[in-house]
């Protein structure tokens, strides 16, 4: 089978609901999931936020000191350092008044990641629904 | 016959998308199809065998059994069921328990992944 691409598509804002942390750690575990597959198969999931879900993207949030959580901030940060891509919507950050420098794109803190956060066109997100195998809404 | 992997997140209180996702793979079972079906955020209230069957709420630890018997595979997410109080005792007979890899692992096999999210 080899490698299978997934699209986690995240629509719902953080903390509202449980959704971003959900597709956010499964996303992640497609570094594990090998345990169940077949030698030479694997899963290439890439996330991307759209609508209000890009505000999950918004750095220097404080879940652990007001919620006692861990942070969507932080796992969006874990997927990086993991490798696993981090799409942003432009046309809904800027329908937010988003700029990137209010976006967290890398993992400095937790010792760095080989990849950052890209922004996109909603445009792209689309042609990557397209091409995946399967898409998960969150 | 195809394989159909449902990833259910709805809860069984509050909305009727996990009686929906039932009703769907037993659909499905009945036309010969293989389905999975992984439990996770509020639908790992399956995860609880003995709930009290009450009209105004609904229950599906009977169709889930019924599906099971017909070869429905049924995973619940450990860490969302361990997070809500939901122990490994609790669990239904022939319901497993894994973390969010084996559902990831089974998208790579079947032929359509249906994802139904939560609330």
């Amino acid at each position: 089978m080899g490698a299978v691409k997934l699209l986690f598509v995240v629509q719902r804002p953080p903390y509202k609901s449980e959704n971003p942390r959900l597709a956010l750690t499964h996303a992640l575990a497609s570094q594990t999931a090998e345990i169940y597959m077949d030698e030479g198969d694997s899963v290439v999931p890439t996330v991307a936020f759209v609508g209000d879900g890009v505000l999950n993207a918004v750095k220097g949030q404080q879940a652990m000191k007001t919620y006692g959580v861990t942070s969507t901030e932080s796992h969006i940060k874990g997927c990086l350092m993991t490798d696993v891509p981090i799409w942003v919507c432009k046309e809904d950050m800027e329908r937010l008044g988003l700029k990137e420098d209010q976006i967290v794109s890398d993992a400095e803190d937790m010792g760095g990641a080989d990849i950052s956060t890209k922004f996109v066109s909603f445009a792209e997100i689309q042609k990557e629904m397209e091409s995946v195998k399967h898409l998960l809404f969150f | 016959m195809a394989e159909l992997t449902l990833g259910v997140f709805p809860s069984l209180v509050g909305s009727m998308s996990l009686d929906f996702s039932f009703k769907l793979a037993e659909a499905a079972i009945a036309k010969g199809h293989k389905v999975n079906m992984w439990l996770s955020g509020n639908a790992v209230m399956m995860a609880k065998k003995g709930q009290k069957a009450f009209k105004d709420y609904s229950h599906l630890e009977k169709r889930m059994k019924e599906l099971m018997s017909k070869g429905m595979e049924i995973t619940v997410c450990e860490a969302c069921a361990e997070a809500r109080g939901y122990h490994k005792e609790d669990v239904p007979e022939g319901m497993k328990r894994a973390s969010m890899d084996w559902y990831l692992a089974k998208t790579v096999k079947t032929d359509r992944l249906l994802h139904i999210g939560g609330e």
